[in-house]
């Protein structure tokens, strides 16, 4: 009886979800994250005076660590939720997204999108350099000098057209189901407004309506709309989808979830101009986004009960489940950085920590911590149910684990403390080579958690080669047979 | 409303997004709209302290200027200056230098005046370059501070003028030697020279006074 409700489950499954979509946004994303962590650590090296590769213009540490961050929020970010877009939306709405030759025409697109951008940021300048015809240009081929948005600016309309059809495609049969809808969806949808109007405002305006310290504003609002509009509902998003699934029980408190969303849209909007305090920007403008941003931590907590509440009485799960475990540390570095963030958007904290690199340990904590970690770990799960195989290797899956986890927590920790101590050496008025010199210990320890970051990695890139060909070898990667809903990774 | 599609997008999505826009960037430009953005042509034309250091590269490197630049005239320069920006954007040097002196953490003593929104209304200025994190030091107030040759020398390697300094080797912007800056050499020597000579006191050290009488209440 409860096979053939599984096999039904499993046919109408095959029809709505497109597994090789979601496992080539996948893949495409995890070769992003590997050349983002690559960029990260040619920079790292360059800082410790370790860099093998010193003086040569394509391997520029400058050009790279752009690469860095926007291989993290582009093409590992944006790949990595779209396929689990692919894998989530139709289940929830039980409708195919709008067209599926859309979406391939979109995954083809968004790689070239980010491809351009890489080649753009790195071989852009040299080209314009050494090619006479391109120095008549009036703009550059190189990187845009918007932080996030080093997107070359002849790929900005491309890549905001990528974004459009993204929405359309996923809107189709969101607003086909009958409401109401469930939380997942409110975040999904408000994510797919934010995120174009966010990246049309940032890359846009400051380039070519305004100037000076309202662009400063507008780059504020930008840096922070793009972490808090595009990767934080996703992010939530699928949370709420996966962790109540992987429990087997619905969330908490369905009010807490309201609370969660609706004071999430209204604040983190808000926010944007604590990323400079002490600019020239009007100073009642920073106390509005400090207080914003201090309301923001509040509904972060109010998010984090909930989730933990939900974990009541199945606690166990963190040790035995793979992806609950990652979900929930993600969830516990979570509310660290959002503690971290309530603190250094005050202006005390500003005055000693802004410009120092507490403030990176913030954002490697926030986009490797918590959302890269959220889709590893969604990861785990779905990669065994798309190829229909389990894991060749549970040990590699728990190397993985607690190489991310545990790097990112030294790493974190590490640039943290360092940042208190640049401030210091700073206000000291003591020579800058003093803060320099002084950084040296931090920035050795960030290399070492760095490897210990990219070998959990590479552990992960093994075992999933290997999980293929075991797939392969299988020969049940084409067939969609019912046995995929008991193959779980626990 | 709260769990209605229309809700969710036209209240939540589109209705907020648009408050946080008008309350923290539509406000800001209302504020400054009084205030003229000038072209670099006219941060040119109003700058002698930037003429100034502009023939002197000019004698410095005179091959190497005939070759990439020409004569020093306002209109080079001016040219300079954007291809300066653009070099100092696409290779990142704003990712490690900020461009605002803060009015805390006793930078008005290390850097000079805290900055202004005038400072910051031109064309090169868009996007603006803030900055987000000082590995090395603030660039704003750098104008005047340091001769053009001692730039070359530290953009070809800066361990050779700074001895502990991480900061990457940038040996394309010279042919082959640091006394021989390319076009993109002599444009970034251009636009570092040009942060901060818009003040009065230009360089800041001529207007030193002992830091113990500046101290004083």
């Amino acid at each position: 009886m409860i096979d053939t409700q599984r096999t039904t489950a499993s046919a109408l499954e095959d029809q709505l979800v497109d597994r090789r979509i979601v496992a080539l946004y996948f893949i495409a994303a995890l070769s992003y994250l590997g050349i983002s962590l690559l960029a990260g650590m040619l920079m790292a090296l360059q800082l410790v005076h370790w860099n093998p590769l010193r003086g040569i213009e394509l391997l520029s540490p400058g050009r790279w660590r752009m690469v860095h961050t926007n291989a993290i929020a582009y093409g590992f970010l944006a790949n990595a939720f779209l396929g689990a877009l692919h894998w989530a939306v139709p289940r929830l709405t039980l409708r195919p997204v709008l067209s599926q030759s859309l979406s391939w025409f979109i995954f083809v697109a968004w790689q070239v999108v980010v491809l351009s951008t890489a080649i753009g940021i790195v071989a852009g300048p040299t080209l314009q350099a050494i090619v006479p015809a391109l120095q008549g240009l009036p703009w550059s081929l190189g990187a845009q000098g918007i932080e996030w948005g080093e997107t070359p600016t002849w790929i900005d309309p491309l890549a905001l057209a990528g974004l459009l059809l993204v929405a359309v495609n996923f809107m189709a049969p969101i607003t086909q189901a009958p409401g109401p809808l469930y939380v997942t969806l409110w975040y999904f949808m408000a994510a797919f407004v934010w995120t174009f109007l966010t990246y049309a405002m940032g890359n846009f305006l400051p380039q070519y309506a305004l100037a000076g310290t309202s662009a400063g504003a507008v780059g504020g609002l930008f840096i922070h709309d793009l972490v808090g509009l595009f990767v934080t509902p996703l992010g939530w998003g699928l949370m709420y989808y996966f962790v109540p699934i992987l429990l087997r029980k619905p969330m908490w408190s369905h009010a807490l979830s309201l609370v969660g969303f609706w004071g999430l849209a209204f604040f983190y909007p808000l926010n944007g101009i604590h990323h400079f305090l002490y600019t020239p920007i009007p100073m009642f403008l920073q106390h509005g986004a400090i207080i914003s941003t201090i309301a923001v931590e509040m509904v972060v907590l109010t998010v984090i009960i909930n989730f933990f509440a939900t974990l009541r009485g199945s606690g166990r799960e963190v040790v035995t489940n793979l992806p609950i475990r990652w979900f929930y540390t993600g969830m516990v570095y979570y509310t660290l950085t959002c503690l971290q963030c309530a603190m250094q958007t005050t202006l005390t904290f500003q005055a000693l920590i802004h410009f120092t690199d507490w403030v990176v340990g913030h954002a490697h904590l926030v986009m490797f911590g918590v959302f890269s970690m959220w889709l590893l770990g969604i990861m785990t799960y779905l990669f065994p149910r798309l190829w229909h195989t389990e894991w060749y290797s549970r040990a590699l899956c728990e190397w993985h684990f607690w190489l991310s986890a545990g790097g990112m927590l030294v790493m974190a920790g590490d640039l943290i403390l360092g940042g208190v101590f640049q401030g210091f050496y700073w206000a000291s008025l003591a020579p800058w080579e003093v803060s320099v010199d002084g950084s040296q210990p931090f920035w050795i320890v960030r290399v070492f958690a760095g490897v210990a970051i990219l070998g959990g990695q590479l552990c992960f890139f093994y075992n999933l080669y290997m999980t293929w060909q075991l797939s392969r070898a299988r020969g049940l990667a084409q067939a969609a047979t019912a046995t995929s809903v008991g193959t779980v990774v626990n | 409303m709260f769990e209605s599609k229309s809700g969710v997008l036209l209240v939540g999505g589109l209705g907020f997004f648009a408050f946080a826009f008008l309350s923290n960037a539509v406000v800001p430009m209302l504020m400054y709209r009084d205030l003229p953005e000038q072209t670099t042509t006219e941060l040119v034309a109003k700058n002698s302290n930037l003429m100034y250091q502009f023939e002197e590269l000019s004698h410095r490197y005179p091959e190497q200027f005939k070759e990439y630049i020409g004569q020093p005239t306002q209109y080079e320069c001016a040219e300079a200056l954007r291809l300066g920006r653009q070099v100092y954007v696409s290779e990142g040097c704003w990712h490690c230098h900020s461009q605002f002196v803060r009015p805390v953490s006793r930078e008005e003593d290390r850097w000079g005046p805290v900055s202004a929104t005038w400072e910051y209304q031109n064309e090169l200025q868009r996007p603006v370059m803030f900055g987000t994190r000082r590995v090395g030091p603030d660039l704003c107030r750098e104008g005047g501070r340091r001769s053009n040759d001692w730039h070359a020398v530290h953009f070809y390697r800066p361990k050779l003028t700074s001895i502990d300094s991480p900061m990457p080797e940038y040996p394309w912007l010279f042919d082959g030697a640091p006394n021989k800056p390319n076009r993109r050499g002599l444009a970034l020597i251009t636009y570092v020279q040009w942060l901060g000579s818009w003040l009065e006191s230009y360089p800041d050290y001529e207007a030193y006074q002992p830091l113990a009488e500046r101290l004083k209440p």
